[in-house]
Order: structure tokens, then C-alpha cells, then sequence
């Protein structure tokens, strides 16, 4: 019974509903407010990237397996609409009906590729998935199916030049939507906490009887199906499906980054990171012709958030928000003239119900803060 | 065809030693620190450039020049460690310090890039164009020489884990670091100067790199990373004789696979991980340990 609070607190979302419904407003009036064309391809990209960060942490954010090789299932996406879209001589719209085939083949392919990664761990694991990248781009360069090194062109798509990136705007934030929403449920739900429990102690979940490898399997199968859509549908965005491309180690490395920035296994982290590093990146490459900069500069980001905001923005934020409220409750209770409350204890017993109500709530925060 | 394959297996095994020594480098760093350098792949070409330049612009001999890019890369390797590896703590130690590590690569990338461009370039020396008849067939020097320098390497570092007072510490904190403080081990030194060793290797790695690679740009480090994760992974991580054994394997199948195909060579390199590990998923001569959480 008094484990309740601390449940509660690990399945409420990082932000409200309200909040929610507010930033969700605010996508989807974007492209209407902002139609040049240099702003919404990026806000595309962004949204492409954000929900591959998110289905990213589904797997690795929650079960702490950090997987390295997420591209594979990007390229895999790519690819298969782009073989595809290819052989049943497909245009238009109606190319974006091989989506969820694309889902579908990159999830089919995690099932193999999991039951090998996820029998080792940690670095190991890391190693594999880094592996698995490589075998993937090489393979994609190597094959005649995928075009060799020359890659495959896409469709061309044939609605008006004006509002050309509207219809991807709108697939990849209904995609950002559903992958967030997936994630949130998973997060509250049984699946989530078993995937967290892994986290924190595989041996002793297993041994409270989590069946590890297929909890572990259904996450990574789940952000493979998730990525793999977010690169079809890139694929068609961009127009082009190159082995180096598609197979990305940048965008391995990016949707890590992202998730880590905003606050590794939380729900509205990966957007956050999205959010910030992907427009800054292409910011910067728009403003700076040279590489160069942009990586050391990206390289320093990394440092800094490593360093300074090791456990991701919305954790730390959260943090110091608990904190700041806890101290202005204690201010409010030194100037109504009553004894101090003791803070950081939560079972101390208060005397008075406001003081209860303050005491309970400085507990609370104390709680959250831990790390 | 049997004069082929005879061929493949010394050049893999020569090209092997080379790779077994930036290999053993990340290995040991990773079994003091229980981190993985993600750097390692850029510090070697970091190293082939520090060759490049000191040839190019102060004509130092390549096996000369090593006298000064070895301390260089121990120092720049303790830096890393003092600066951005250290004040990591926490649950996702591992996590960030791949990370962390991943940062500065990309950082001495970018730096690379702005004084070096994109543009292949290939260290020059009389030992490299120049060949000797040898295991029935010629065979540039500079195989010859970097494999007797990456074998002397690899002595020296074994030497001084098993027969000095310093070594005796870095394996009690391979160990079991907890129990090394109690004993008055500065683990932070220890920490410090291993890094150090494993980076300074770079130095060698990068020179034999820059000079049997048929060129090199800024870029290359990513695939020499990839490499030297499969062998450390294959070897068993933390073990230096896994890793020499792996060095050895893999460039020797890559080689004896390049017969058939060159393009499928390299994913033979990553093939042979994978399947190694659906056997033994602690690598080669792992121990268990190595899959504790």
C-alpha cells in the first residue's frame, strides 16, 4: 500500500494532457503558418527524427539495452519502399500505402536479429548492434536488388510544388503521435515495468519471474517496426535510398543523442531532443558550408549534456522544480509562523493538516529527486 | 589457387598483428575502466596524421617520428580520461562514457577535417614501396617491420602488466576495483595511465596503418573502430590474448574471402562476430563475467 505514490509517480507521463494537446495544436497548425518551403522540409526531418528517437527509447530507454544499430531498420524502411514502390510501378499517394509493409519488414527482421543480440549484454550488446549496422550498409551496397552503390530513385510525387511537404509533414507527425502514444502506454503499463525491472536488474527480474527474452524481444521488435516506417517514409521524402544514407551511422548515434539530451526512458524526452538538435543541425549546416564545424560543434553538445545534464533535461528540470516547490512551501510555512517543516523526511508525522499536506508533498519531491 | 590461399593467410596474419595491437590497446582500457573507447578508431588516424606530418614537414623517419607521437598520444589519451571520463557517475556510466568517447571523436574528426580536408592521403617511406622475397613470395618491408614492431608492442605491455609493480595494480583493478582502493591502490591513476597506454598504442597502430592502408582521410576511423569492436568483442572483452587471437582470425578470414570477393570481405569481418557469439556469447576466451549486468 505505501508502495502506491512511488508507482504512480513512475507511470504518470512527464508532462499533462493538457500540455499534450496544447504542443499537438501547435504541430499540426505549423505548416500553415510557416509555408516556406527551407522551414517545413526541416520541421519534416525533425518529425521524422522525433519519432524515431521516441521508438528508439522504447526499447533502448526502457530496457537500458543501448542499441547502436538502429538504422538498420531505418534502411530497412527505405529499402523496402523503395523496392517496392519499384517493382508494382507505384506513384503518388499511393506510395505511402507500402508504409506499414515497411513496418513489417523491419520488424520481421528485428525478431532474427534480437534473438542473437539480446542473449549478451551491456557493451557486448552495443558491439553487436554496431555490427549488425555495418553488415547491413555493406550488404545494401553489395546486392543488385538494392541498386548498389548508386542506390534507388523514388517516385517522383505529383501534388503542387507549394504545399509538396505537407502531406509528409502530416504522416510523420500522425506517426510521431502513434509511436508517442505507444510509448506512453507501454510505459504504464505491465510490459513497461517488467522492460524497466530489466533495466535495473535483469537477473533479479528474471528471477522474480520476468521472462526476459521475450519482454526484451516484443520492445526491440515494436522500435524496429516504428523506425522502419519512419525511414520509408524519409525514403520517399528525400527521394533517394543510398546505402550510406539509409544505412546512417550519424543517424544511429542522433536518435541516441536526442534521447539522452531530453532524458533517457521518459516519455516526452526524445521529442524534446528531437526538437533541439535536429533544426540546430541543419541550421547549422545551411549557415556553415563546411562539415567540420558542425561536428566539433556537435561534438561539444554531446560533452556538455554528458557532463552537465547527464540524466537529460526533463529529469534534471524536473528535479529542480521539485525542489524549488518544496523550499517555497517551507518559505510559506516560516511565514505563517509555524515550526519548520522537516523537509526531506517523508514519514515524519506533522501536526497540523496544512503542515501535513506540505510535509507529504516536500516527501514526495524528495522521492522524485533521487536519482 | 593453393599459392592464393597460402598468400591470404600470411598477409592476414601479418596485417593481423597491426590490428591486434590498437586492439589489445582497447581492450585493456576497457578491462581497468569497464568503458569502451569509441575514440580509438580516430585516435589511431589521429596517429597516422602526427606520422604524416612530422614526414612530410620535418622529414622524421616513420619509425623515427614514433619516439614523439607515442608520448603525445599517452598524453592526449590521460587527458581524455582526466577530462571527460572521471567526473562520470551513475547507472548510465557505461552508457555515457560510450558517449562521452563518441564526442570526442567526433570532436577530432571535425579538427582533422579543418587542417587536413578530405582528401586520401598515404604516409611514404623507401620500406613501404620496396619488397623482399620471402615465405616464397614478395612482400613489402613494411609488413615485415610493423608486424615485428606490433609483436615488441604487445611483449612490452605484457611485460609490464605481469612483471612490474605498476602492472601488479592495474590487474588487481581489473579485478576488482573496490577491493584494489582497500589494498591502497590509487585507482585514479591507474585509471589515468592505462587509458594513457592504450591511446599512446595509437601511435604505433596509426603509423602501420597510414602506411599499409593505401590512404587515409579524416574519415577512416569509423571503419577501424567497427574492426576493433568486432575483434574485442570476439576475443572476449578485457582479455589481451582473446584479442590477439581475434586480430589474427578476422583479418585472416577477411584476406582468405577477398580471394573470392572483395565486397563481401568485409562483411565476412562482422559475419564471423556474429556467429561466434550465437555459440559463445562471451567471445572467444570471455569469461562470464563479461555478460554480468
Amino acid at each position: 500500500m505505501s508502495e502506491a505514490p512511488r508507482w504512480r509517480h513512475l507511470a504518470e507521463p512527464a508532462w499533462r494532457p493538457g500540455g499534450a494537446l496544447v504542443v499537438l495544436a501547435f504541430f499540426a497548425v505549423f505548416p500553415l503558418v510557416f509555408t516556406n518551403a527551407t522551414v517545413t522540409t526541416i520541421a519534416v526531418d525533425t518529425l521524422i527524427f522525433a519519432a524515431s528517437a521516441v521508438a528508439w527509447n522504447i526499447f533502448s530507454g526502457y530496457s537500458g539495452y543501448i542499441s547502436l544499430g538502429q538504422a538498420v531498420f531505418f534502411g530497412t524502411g527505405a529499402y523496402t519502399v523503395a523496392i517496392a514502390a519499384r517493382a508494382w510501378h507505384l506513384t503518388g499517394e499511393t506510395v505511402f500505402a507500402l508504409l506499414p509493409l515497411a513496418g513489417a519488414l523491419a520488424g520481421l527482421l528485428a525478431v532474427p536479429l534480437g534473438l542473437i543480440a539480446l542473449r549478451v549484454r551491456r557493451h557486448t550488446f552495443v558491439v553487436i548492434t554496431i555490427a549488425y549496422f555495418f553488415i547491413a550498409q555493406l550488404t545494401a551496397t553489395n546486392l543488385s536488388v538494392t541498386g548498389g552503390s548508386s542506390g534507388i530513385l523514388a517516385p517522383s510525387p505529383n501534388w503542387a510544388p507549394e504545399t509538396f511537404n505537407n502531406p509528409f509533414y502530416y504522416i510523420a507527425l500522425a506517426l510521431l503521435v502513434v509511436t508517442t502514444a505507444a510509448s506512453w502506454l507501454i510505459r504504464r503499463s505491465r510490459f513497461g515495468l517488467q522492460l524497466r525491472a530489466i533495466r535495473d536488474d535483469e537477473d533479479r527480474a528474471a528471477g522474480l519471474g520476468v521472462r526476459a527474452m521475450p519482454v526484451k524481444l516484443t520492445a526491440f521488435v515494436i522500435s524496429a517496426f516504428a523506425t522502419g516506417i519512419a525511414g520509408g517514409l524519409w525514403f520517399y521524402f528525400i527521394g533517394q535510398a543510398l546505402p550510406q544514407f539509409a544505412f546512417d551511422p550519424f543517424f544511429d548515434l542522433s536518435v541516441v543523442v536526442m534521447a539522452f539530451l531530453g532524458g533517457l526512458g521518459t516519455i516526452a524526452g526524445p521529442i524534446l531532443g528531437a526538437l533541439i538538435i535536429e533544426p540546430g543541425q541543419q541550421w547549422l549546416t545551411l549557415q556553415y558550408t563546411n562539415e567540420y564545424l558542425s561536428e566539433i560543434l556537435l561534438g561539444i553538445l554531446f560533452l556538455v549534456v554528458i557532463l552537465f545534464l547527464p540524466r537529460g533535461i526533463i529529469p534534471t528540470g524536473a528535479e529542480l522544480i521539485a525542489k524549488f516547490r518544496a523550499r517555497l512551501r517551507q518559505r510559506r510555512a516560516d511565514a505563517a509562523g509555524r515550526p519548520p517543516v522537516p523537509g526531506p523526511a517523508p514519514g515524519s508525522a506533522p501536526t497540523g493538516t496544512e503542515a501535513g499536506t506540505a510535509g507529504s508533498e516536500a516527501g514526495t519531491a524528495t522521492r522524485e529527486a533521487r536519482p | 589457387m593453393g599459392r592464393q590461399i597460402y598468400e591470404a593467410i600470411v598477409d592476414g596474419i601479418l596485417g593481423g598483428g597491426v590490428y591486434a595491437l590498437m586492439a589489445v590497446g582497447l581492450t585493456l582500457i576497457f578491462g581497468v575502466l569497464d568503458i569502451i573507447n569509441i575514440a580509438q578508431g580516430i585516435l589511431v588516424v589521429l596517429g597516422a596524421y602526427l606520422s604524416y606530418v612530422l614526414s612530410v614537414h620535418l622529414h622524421i623517419d616513420l619509425f623515427v617520428g614514433l619516439l614523439i607521437t607515442v608520448p603525445v598520444m599517452f598524453v592526449i589519451g590521460v587527458a581524455i580520461q582526466v577530462l571527460f571520463i572521471r567526473p562520470l557517475r551513475g547507472r548510465e556510466r557505461t552508457s555515457m562514457s560510450l558517449l562521452a568517447t563518441f564526442a570526442v571523436a567526433l570532436i577530432i574528426e571535425g579538427i582533422l577535417y579543418r587542417f587536413f580536408g578530405p582528401d586520401f592521403v598515404t604516409l611514404k617511406a623507401s620500406y613501404i614501396t620496396s619488397s623482399v622475397y620471402v615465405f616464397g613470395f614478395y612482400l613489402p618491408y613494411i609488413y615485415l617491420y610493423g608486424f615485428a614492431l606490433a609483436v615488441a608492442c604487445v611483449a612490452a605491455i605484457y611485460l609490464i602488466l605481469y612483471r612490474t609493480r605498476f602492472g601488479r595494480s592495474v590487474r588487481a583493478t581489473m579485478q576488482d576495483q573496490m577491493a584494489a582502493r582497500l589494498i591502497g591502490i590509487d585507482v585514479n591513476r591507474v585509471a589515468a595511465v592505462t587509458f594513457g597506454i592504450g591511446v599512446a598504442v595509437t601511435a604505433v597502430g596509426g603509423m602501420m596503418f597510414g602506411a599499409t592502408s593505401g590512404g587515409f582521410n579524416p574519415n577512416s576511423g569509423y571503419d577501424l573502430i567497427s574492426r576493433l569492436l568486432a575483434i574485442i568483442i570476439l576475443g572476449g572483452l578485457g582479455s589481451i590474448g582473446g584479442a590477439l587471437a581475434a586480430a589474427l582470425v578476422m583479418t585472416t578470414a577477411e584476406s582468405l574471402v577477398d580471394i573470392w570477393s572483395p565486397d563481401w570481405a568485409v562483411v565476412v569481418f562482422y559475419l564471423v562476430l556474429v556467429l561466434v557469439l550465437v555459440f559463445r556469447p562471451a567471445g572467444l576466451f570471455g569469461q562470464r563475467a563479461a555478460r554480468a549486468q
